[in-house]
């Protein structure tokens, strides 16, 4: 029985070994996931993202367990760093989900950047496919959580999460560009501590400036001792319903299946491009006479595409 | 091999010290590879079905409480009813050397005691890894 089949059945070590395919560039994955495209689109996809240490698996922990008592069957896939230098990641997000490693309708998986930026790896969306068609209802994404461009998981999820704590920074931070723009619904965690409400209310003053018709909640929580959990809930579950209603879903994963396609233009472009000139052991030639100054990498990456032209 | 080998770093049974865990998670991770580490007072079963959804190469327990005569031969036994036969199980910590060819015996492949470097487990690893 090949993979395709063994993952329709419903087999764990299917889904696992697939993901690890896809992670791996093996095309074999790609040819199944081609072959059961169809049967993706059921579960509800969502992100969750913020500043490291904001509660992100704390609170996924939290929603799983929620949405497990409703007897839904939950995907989750936990996004850590990948080194620059070694190419090794330590993947430390199971530690706040151990009670779901036992549970046999949750399905977690780890992956690191593997060079990827944007929050995301590059497998990630192949990821979320195989664990739609395997049969999950809602799939949660936690991303890598630095820094103030994580922005990929808006174009993987159908509701961004955004998980804010108190004490991160003045109200500037709040009307800048990129993370605080892609939130659907705002989470701010540890509640309990000094500052929570001003957080609250800045976040309240960012969304003013909000012209959608989808006022983002703004839900307090404190993750560890499960308090606002089913609200949040309720909230995502609510502008999931909103998507529907308003046939914004349908306009979000279209824009959403234009950028996976774009990318993986990109992704093949780059492959043929590099596969054909390393080679010729070109690329390598041109970096060095570019860092000794005999030539500019402009011309240099005109070299190398004039040189695919011509193949 | 062109792609990062992953390991499951863990601490069955009760005691509450893993800073050997972390010290040999940190070194493979330095050596390339994926370490998903799932923390402390893990059971067999949560080990096993982590390893199973993680596709892990290799499951990496580490043990001082003197439970491991017990802990991991379940671990492996657990393996097998999963028919999962194609994971490399090590274990490391405070293990006394006549436990050892039990452990062996029951399918522990190798294990590393104090004051072993962490290259010898690193080449240990990437060596005896049965997917390639």
């Amino acid at each position: 029985m090949d993979l395709g089949e063994r993952l329709l059945k419903g087999e764990k070590r299917a889904v696992a070994r697939l993901i690890s395919m896809a992670e791996n560039h093996d095309n074999e994955a790609i040819e199944i996931l081609k072959n059961l495209y169809k049967k993706t689109g059921n579960a509800h996809v969502i992100g969750i993202t913020g500043p490291p240490g904001a509660g992100k698996s704390t609170l996924t922990d939290k929603l799983v367990k929620a949405l497990r008592r409703e007897g839904k069957k939950v995907g989750v896939i936990a996004v850590d760093p990948t080194s620059p230098f070694t190419g090794g990641s330590i993947l430390g997000d199971r530690v706040r989900m151990n009670e779901l490693s036992i549970d046999p309708g949750v399905f977690i998986r780890s992956m690191g950047t593997r060079g990827h930026l944007g929050g995301l790896s590059k497998a990630t969306a192949a990821a979320v496919k195989i664990l739609d068609i395997y049969g999950v209802d809602y799939i949660f994404i936690e991303t890598v959580g630095v820094g103030q461009s994580e922005v990929d998981i808006a174009k993987n999820a159908d509701t961004t999460l955004m998980v804010m704590v108190p004490g991160l920074g003045d109200d500037i931070q709040a009307i800048k560009a990129g993370i605080m723009e892609i939130g659907d619904v705002f989470a701010v965690n540890k509640a309990d501590r000094d500052g929570a409400k001003r957080t609250a209310t800045e976040i309240e003053m960012m969304l003013d400036f909000n012209k959608s018709d989808w006022r983002p909640p703004v839900q307090k929580v404190i993750a560890v001792n499960n308090q606002g959990i089913d609200e949040l809930l309720e909230h995502i579950k609510e502008h999931m319903s909103h998507l529907k209603e308003t046939g914004k879903l349908q306009k979000k994963r279209t824009e959403n299946s234009k950028i996976e396609i774009i990318d993986l233009i990109q992704q093949k472009l780059m492959q043929m491009i590099l596969d054909k000139s390393s080679k010729e052991e070109m690329v390598n030639q041109l970096a060095e006479e570019v860092a000794l100054r005999k030539y500019d990498p402009y011309s240099a990456a005109e070299t190398v595409l004039e040189n695919m032209k011509n193949s | 091999m062109d792609r990062p080998i992953r390991v499951l770093v863990s601490k069955p049974g009760l005691d509450g010290h893993d800073r050997g865990a972390k010290v040999i998670a940190r070194a493979l991770r330095d050596a390339g590879m994926e370490v998903i580490y799932t923390g402390l007072r893990q059971t067999p079963e949560q080990i096993v079905n982590a390893a199973i959804q993680e596709d892990v190469d290799c499951i990496a327990m580490s043990i001082l409480s003197g439970a491991h005569n017990t802990l991991l031969p379940k671990v492996v036994e657990l393996l097998k009813v999963e028919n999962v036969d194609d994971i490399l199980v090590i274990g490391g910590g405070v293990i006394p050397d006549e436990d050892i060819p039990f452990l062996k015996e029951k399918g522990i492949e190798e294990v590393f005691t104090p004051g072993t470097p962490t290259s010898v487990t690193i080449d240990y690893i990437k060596e005896n890894i049965k997917r390639k």
